[in-house]
């Protein structure tokens, strides 16, 4: 995934007087209407930049406004994931999701859609959301396969999960401003499978994507002389963000582990309790209140163990995921800049040469000979200058763009982590505290029964 | 678990007791004050320590001695607090003493003392008899043994446990001295021996029966509990992981900082505090193990009595055929298959001197065999007397005591609930800071 894709379309907009469709199939792919409401909006957040002048707003306040309107809790679109399926053909087996639609949103052609999608598609909708934005974070997907715990593919925990993360993908999608909006979110959400499978046999075919892959790797060897220091600031985050995050996954997956072996050795307490219970009289009765009691705490321990696996890793493991993100958008910015740094180089250098070359040679042939091949040269230079302008122009732009882009983007995101995750623990520690409250229910219960029948028996005082 | 008196609580140590259940503690042993030691005396194991010093084989050694403080009962309730007696003894003589006890009164179910080296154990107690814990959950089953011994009906009044209790030096002497080490190679020969009785006590069976399955249910239970107890250890520390994660995060992040360093101390707090609640649980532990070994205590009762059983049988055979002998030679017919029989057929009768000789010397016999068979059947009677009551009593002990325990078990496992529900309240305060 290269950031050159931006290229074509951002110049054409720049010359077209009509402003919408254009830029917006980059960055905000709508229909005029809402656009011109942005516009209205938007004139007095310019940020004044050296952005080109035939654009009304910036991108990055752009971005800033759809913000705004997200928080302002207006909700208009709804996703759900479910009802996953089985597909059996010759080739193949493989699953599709229930993908279900509720919008207001009017650039949908009707307010309810449902659709069947299988895990390739939602590959394809991440791919296409990255091109086209390579400094936006996505969120990630599930994995394509648990090789670790050799998880089957057609297991219904692991089919599970993954429908939940399917479904968890899909809404930060539909939450995120921009993406939102694009059309190729629209398309999966809306489209029959055959219209589906046509749509994504079009964009930048192979050979140009490839060129870019060229591109992108030329800029990373080259490497990025002068970031930013808040470029560098993030990158330092990220990567102690991610340690952290991977260790609390790793700690997580272990005390699954443990608690898992101590239910395995739990349950045999309570049947020995229960066989002692066969070989008493007096004590038959309570040693029975206890297996039932260890059983019951056993069944407890189990939906805990269960309620981790299933609510709070899964949340974990996608902040691993995202982290990874996070590290591959940084790359992609760098690569942009490092291309416009490439470039800058390149004309300086254009132009020392032009310089040199015209001092030495003027001097000699315009005493010779007049007009010459020389002057064709120059005139050959000077176009090759002004492309290689424009060139640096377009990259300056895109880094711009690409630097506004991420810097919102970075916001939103640390916010909706923040969001994520805090709920995430707050959830596990709701549950662990209801686990204990439901053993103690269970103990509590025993104690009354003792009390009672020794009362009855008048065998112990109490009072 | 047996009492002191107005002293010590039960060894159950939860601070979440209500009251009546604290009180409750107090109560829950079969102590009849009225007519054992402990109405007069106050007994208890007060401390342990290490010493050296040159054992049977002139070698260095290091082992550990108990302190028994003992005091009058009356004088403590008057007001006046009477000097304390004590004295110092290692586990090897508490051994002697219940050796001494189990020769002596072979129809009780003498109380066990805790066990010689640690089992059960999960990883993370010590298997070391030097270990501190170790010494000191002996320490407390030596007390509870004195206890239970002073609070028997019979076992109480002997005058060697008086002494015991009482007098450092000269102890052994005088129990060596009731010859009971004899007695107790004999017991140790005939317990081991295998032997059929033909017409054993049928409660005395069942007994038997009940002891063997006491013992391997109670084993089983304490197996499972302790990998239980190991498991459970290691889901509690994992948790110190999130405190150590949690702070190392909180310093990269602006608003979730505080957050996630104050849920970090929670986790550390839940992390420790399972240490605690597995102490609390060995106690637990230890209540059944005296019952493990309680049930051998039976079983060594039910055996005492087929022996004497048997012996009663063997006496009564012996009488039978004498009898038969005495008849046979009156009579002049052989029912019986003899040696002498075959011998006398086969090599001409007997005079009628040697026949009068041999029915006089039957007779004789015969008259010892019958005050024989007399004499077993009083001690047989005698003891199964005697064990049943014994049987009885601890019968009745053991089912109250059992049922405390579980009891306690219960408030036990309640108090880890409340640590566990406060722990991730707090926790769950500190993320919604987050």
């Amino acid at each position: 995934m290269s950031g050159s894709v931006v290229d074509n379309t951002v110049s054409s907009g720049n010359s077209s007087a009509a402003i919408p469709t254009d830029v917006s199939g980059q960055i905000l792919d709508l229909d005029e209407d809402d656009d011109l409401e942005v516009f209205s909006k938007d004139t007095t957040l310019t940020d004044g930049s050296s952005f080109n002048a035939s654009m009304q707003t910036s991108p990055a306040s752009m971005i800033n406004q759809y913000k705004f309107e997200e928080d302002a809790d207006t909700k208009d679109i709804f996703v759900t994931v479910d009802n996953p399926e089985s597909h059996v053909t010759a080739i193949e087996t493989y699953i599709t999701y229930r993908v279900m639609t509720k919008t207001t949103r009017s650039e949908f052609d009707s307010s309810e859609f449902e659709v069947r999608r299988r895990y390739q598609d939602f590959l394809w909708l991440k791919g296409r959301l990255e091109e086209a934005h390579p400094t936006l974070i996505v969120h990630p997907l599930p994995e394509k396969f648990v090789v670790k715990g050799m998880v089957e593919r057609f297991n219904e925990d692991f089919i599970e999960t993954r429908r939940r993360a399917l479904h968890r993908f899909l809404n930060k999608i539909a939450e995120h401003p921009i993406f939102s909006s694009s059309e190729d979110f629209k398309i999966f959400l809306t489209a029959a499978s055959g219209e589906l499978t046509s749509h994504k046999k079009q964009g930048p075919g192979f050979l140009s994507r490839m060129g870019d892959t060229v591109k992108a790797v030329a800029a990373a060897v080259r490497g990025v002389r002068n970031r930013p220091q808040e470029f560098t600031e993030m990158q330092e985050y990220v990567e102690a963000f991610s340690q952290k995050i991977i260790s609390l996954d790793k700690v997580t997956q272990r005390i699954v582990r443990e608690q898992k072996e101590y239910l395995e050795e739990l349950k045999e307490c309570g049947p020995t309790y229960a066989l002692w219970s066969q070989s008493e009289e007096e004590l038959a009765e309570p040693l029975k209140n206890v297996a039932g009691c260890v059983d019951r705490c056993c069944k407890e321990t189990e939906e805990q163990v269960k309620n981790l696996s299933d609510h709070l890793i899964p949340v974990l493991h996608e902040y691993v995921l995202c982290a990874d993100t996070l590290k591959a958008v940084l790359r992609r910015r760098d690569n942009i800049q490092a291309d416009f740094e490439a470039k800058t180089e390149a004309l300086a250098t254009k132009k020392a040469n032009r310089d040199t070359e015209s001092k030495v040679l003027s001097l000699a042939w315009a005493s010779l000979v007049g007009r010459s091949p020389e002057e064709v040269k120059q005139q050959k230079l000077k176009g090759e200058i002004k492309e290689m302008r424009d060139d640096l122009d377009k990259a300056e732009d895109r880094l711009e763009w690409a630097n506004n882009a991420l810097k919102s983007d970075w916001t939103r995101w640390q916010k909706v982590m923040r969001t994520d995750l805090r709920s995430a623990f707050v959830d596990t520690a709701e549950r662990n505290v209801s686990y204990y409250e439901k053993c103690l229910a269970v103990w509590e219960s025993f104690l009354h029964s003792q009390r009672t029948d020794a009362e009855g028996n008048g065998k112990v005082d109490f009072s | 678990m047996a009492d002191s008196g107005s002293e010590a609580i039960a060894v159950i140590g939860n601070t979440d007791l209500t009251p009546s259940e604290s009180e409750n503690n107090l109560k829950n042993t079969m102590v009849e004050k009225g007519t054992s030691l402990l109405k007069k005396m106050e007994i208890s194991v007060a401390e342990a320590e290490k010493r050296t010093g040159k054992n049977a084989v002139n070698m260095q050694e290091t082992y550990t001695v108990y302190l028994i403080e003992t005091r009058p009962v009356d004088a403590a309730s008057e007001g006046t607090n009477p000097a304390l007696d004590s004295l110092w003894r290692r586990y090897s003589e508490f051994e002697l003493l219940r050796n001494y006890l189990l020769v002596t009164y072979p129809f009780a179910v003498v109380p066990p003392l805790p066990e010689k080296r640690a089992e059960f154990v999960w990883h993370k107690l010590s298997a070391d008899n030097m270990d501190p814990d170790f010494v000191e959950r002996r320490r407390v089953g030596l007390e509870n043994f004195l206890l239970r011994v002073a609070s028997h009906p019979v076992l109480s009044s002997d005058k060697i446990f008086y002494l015991f209790l009482t007098e450092e030096n000269g102890w052994k002497e005088t129990m060596f001295e009731t010859g009971f080490q004899a007695k107790a190679d004999s017991r140790l020969k005939a317990l081991n021996a295998t032997f059929r009785v033909k017409n054993p006590d049928k409660r005395f069976a069942e007994m038997k029966h009940y002891g063997d399955e006491l013992q391997s249910v109670i084993s089983q239970l304490l197996r499972v509990r302790a990998r239980a107890a190991d498991r459970l250890y290691g889901v509690y520390k994992v948790h110190g992981n999130y405190g150590r994660v949690f702070s190392e995060w909180s310093a990269i992040e602006k608003e979730m900082g505080d957050g996630l360093q104050s849920a970090g101390h929670h986790m550390d707090a839940y992390a420790a505090s399972v240490d605690d609640i597995l102490e609390e649980e060995e106690h637990y532990a230890d209540q059944l193990k005296e019952y493990l070994f309680y049930a051998d205590a039976l079983r060594t009762v039910c055996r005492k009595h087929e022996l004497t059983q048997y012996e009663l049988e063997m006496a009564v055979q012996d009488l039978t055929s004498k009898k038969q002998q005495r008849e046979e030679l009156a009579t002049g017919t052989i029912r019986t298959f003899s040696l002498k029989g075959m011998t006398s057929k086969l090599f001409g009768q007997e005079t009628p001197e040697q026949r009068e000789a041999k029915l006089k010397m039957l007779e004789t016999q015969i008259e010892e065999g019958e005050e024989q068979v007399k004499e077993r059947n009083a001690e047989c009677d005698e003891f199964v007397k005697s064990a049943w009551v014994d049987i009885e009593r601890f019968k009745e002990q053991k089912d109250h005591d059992l049922r405390e325990s579980l009891i306690s078990y219960a408030i036990m496992q309640i108090s880890m609930c409340k640590k566990g529900i406060q722990v991730w309240n707090n926790a769950k305060e500190c993320f919604n800071k987050m």
